[in-house]
């Protein structure tokens, strides 16, 4: 059963906190925010935080030697079947 | 046969004995008519070094940019297709490296080494470790590619393997972790506070990314993965869940728990200095 958005405790409302965050829905607009700034400002330290993850933590490169360790490990086991 | 929307969310995905993935782009079509079919193990004709070098450096430079840094969750999700279609394997390529094709292995080392790489790095926060721990995982995926049918996308099925591998090189570190289970049941010291924490202990201002790897280190194993491949790598909570064998509101709600053990980290890191 869904809460009604304007009667959710903080509960209700945190438990809806992750899908909000990163929806690209304008949860600051949410009707418990109107009335609850605790709510109000956790929302904006998680938004923070998960952006920062993706801002901070670029994906990055392995060094060319995994892939050659891969390829003679291969090469390897190519030679044991044989 | 070129689909650049999201393959990862394709209803096609739940065909069985499919090992085809929805093409990400035309990019890796050249090395489809090669000459492997699937069933046959053929041994291509390129096997030196040099080619197949050479096929993994030209499918990294046709892999698309990750354009993540700075987009907004849903403008990148938009952009990109989600966090699999950056990585989607061409389903012949695919087939030609489940048949033995080493060629084609390589290419689908290419195009999923970064994703692997970072997702092992920040699991272990060690580049040498790391490095060890993407070899296993494609090692272990050489050896159990034949196996993918299909079920799930490819680069779940892929990324769950490398989960696998990291989680018991944990393990073997001797952490206390012994399964994907018990990683998704932090013990409740390990949770999060129950002080939802008052407007004037918020954050403020922006994140150090040293504070950030120091928090994201500490969370419990569990949690760290979630966070990892939610808010880092962009995975859906629907893949998430298929890659951790969890319900779509475990994954939820273990990684509201997650951002709420970071705030907690990073409010008691910034206290000292910040806070009177």
């Amino acid at each position: 059963m869904t809460a009604d958005p304007g009667n959710m405790s903080c509960e209700e409302f945190q438990a809806q906190m992750s899908e909000l965050i990163g929806s690209g829905q304008d949860a600051s607009a949410h009707p418990h925010l109107q009335s609850c700034e605790r709510c109000r400002a956790l929302l904006a330290d998680l938004q923070t935080i998960a952006d920062a993850a993706r801002e901070l933590f670029p994906s990055v490169e392995p060094p060319d030697e995994v892939w050659a360790n891969i390829e003679s490990a291969l090469k390897r086991d190519d030679e044991v079947e044989k | 046969m070129t689909n650049t929307t999201s393959p990862e969310r394709t209803p096609s995905r739940s065909r069985p004995n499919a090992v085809k993935e929805t093409l990400r782009a035309d990019s890796a079509s050249e090395y489809t008519n090669q000459g492997t079919k699937q069933g046959t193990k053929q041994v291509p004709k390129q096997t030196t070094k040099q080619a197949t070098n050479h096929a993994a450096k030209q499918a990294a430079d046709e892999a698309p940019t990750e354009t993540r840094k700075q987009a907004p969750n849903e403008t990148r999700k938009q952009a990109s297709g989600g966090a699999g279609a950056a990585t989607a394997v061409d389903s012949d390529v695919l087939a030609r490296a489940q048949a033995g094709d080493h060629q084609a292995f390589a290419l689908v080392y290419a195009l999923h080494k970064r994703r692997i790489y970072s997702l092992c790095l920040r699991m272990v926060g060690n580049v040498a470790e790391a490095e060890d721990l993407t070899q296993e995982a494609f090692l272990q995926l050489h050896r159990k590619i034949a196996t993918f049918r299909g079920d799930s996308a490819f680069s779940t099925w892929l990324h769950r393997l490398a989960i696998n591998v990291v989680l018991m090189q944990l393990r073997k570190k001797g952490l206390s972790l012994i399964s994907l289970d018990e990683a998704m049941e932090p013990t409740p010291d390990e949770g999060p506070s129950r002080s939802f924490g008052a407007p004037d202990l918020t954050l403020t201002g922006a994140i150090d990314r040293l504070a950030l790897e120091r928090a994201v280190a500490d969370l419990p194993t569990g949690y760290r993965l979630i966070f990892i491949l939610h808010d880092v790598e962009g995975f859906e909570h629907n893949e998430i869940a298929a890659m951790l064998d969890c319900s779509i509101g475990n994954s939820k709600s273990q990684l509201h728990k997650a951002r709420l053990k970071l705030r907690d980290a990073l409010r008691t890191q910034k206290s000292p200095e910040e806070q009177p």
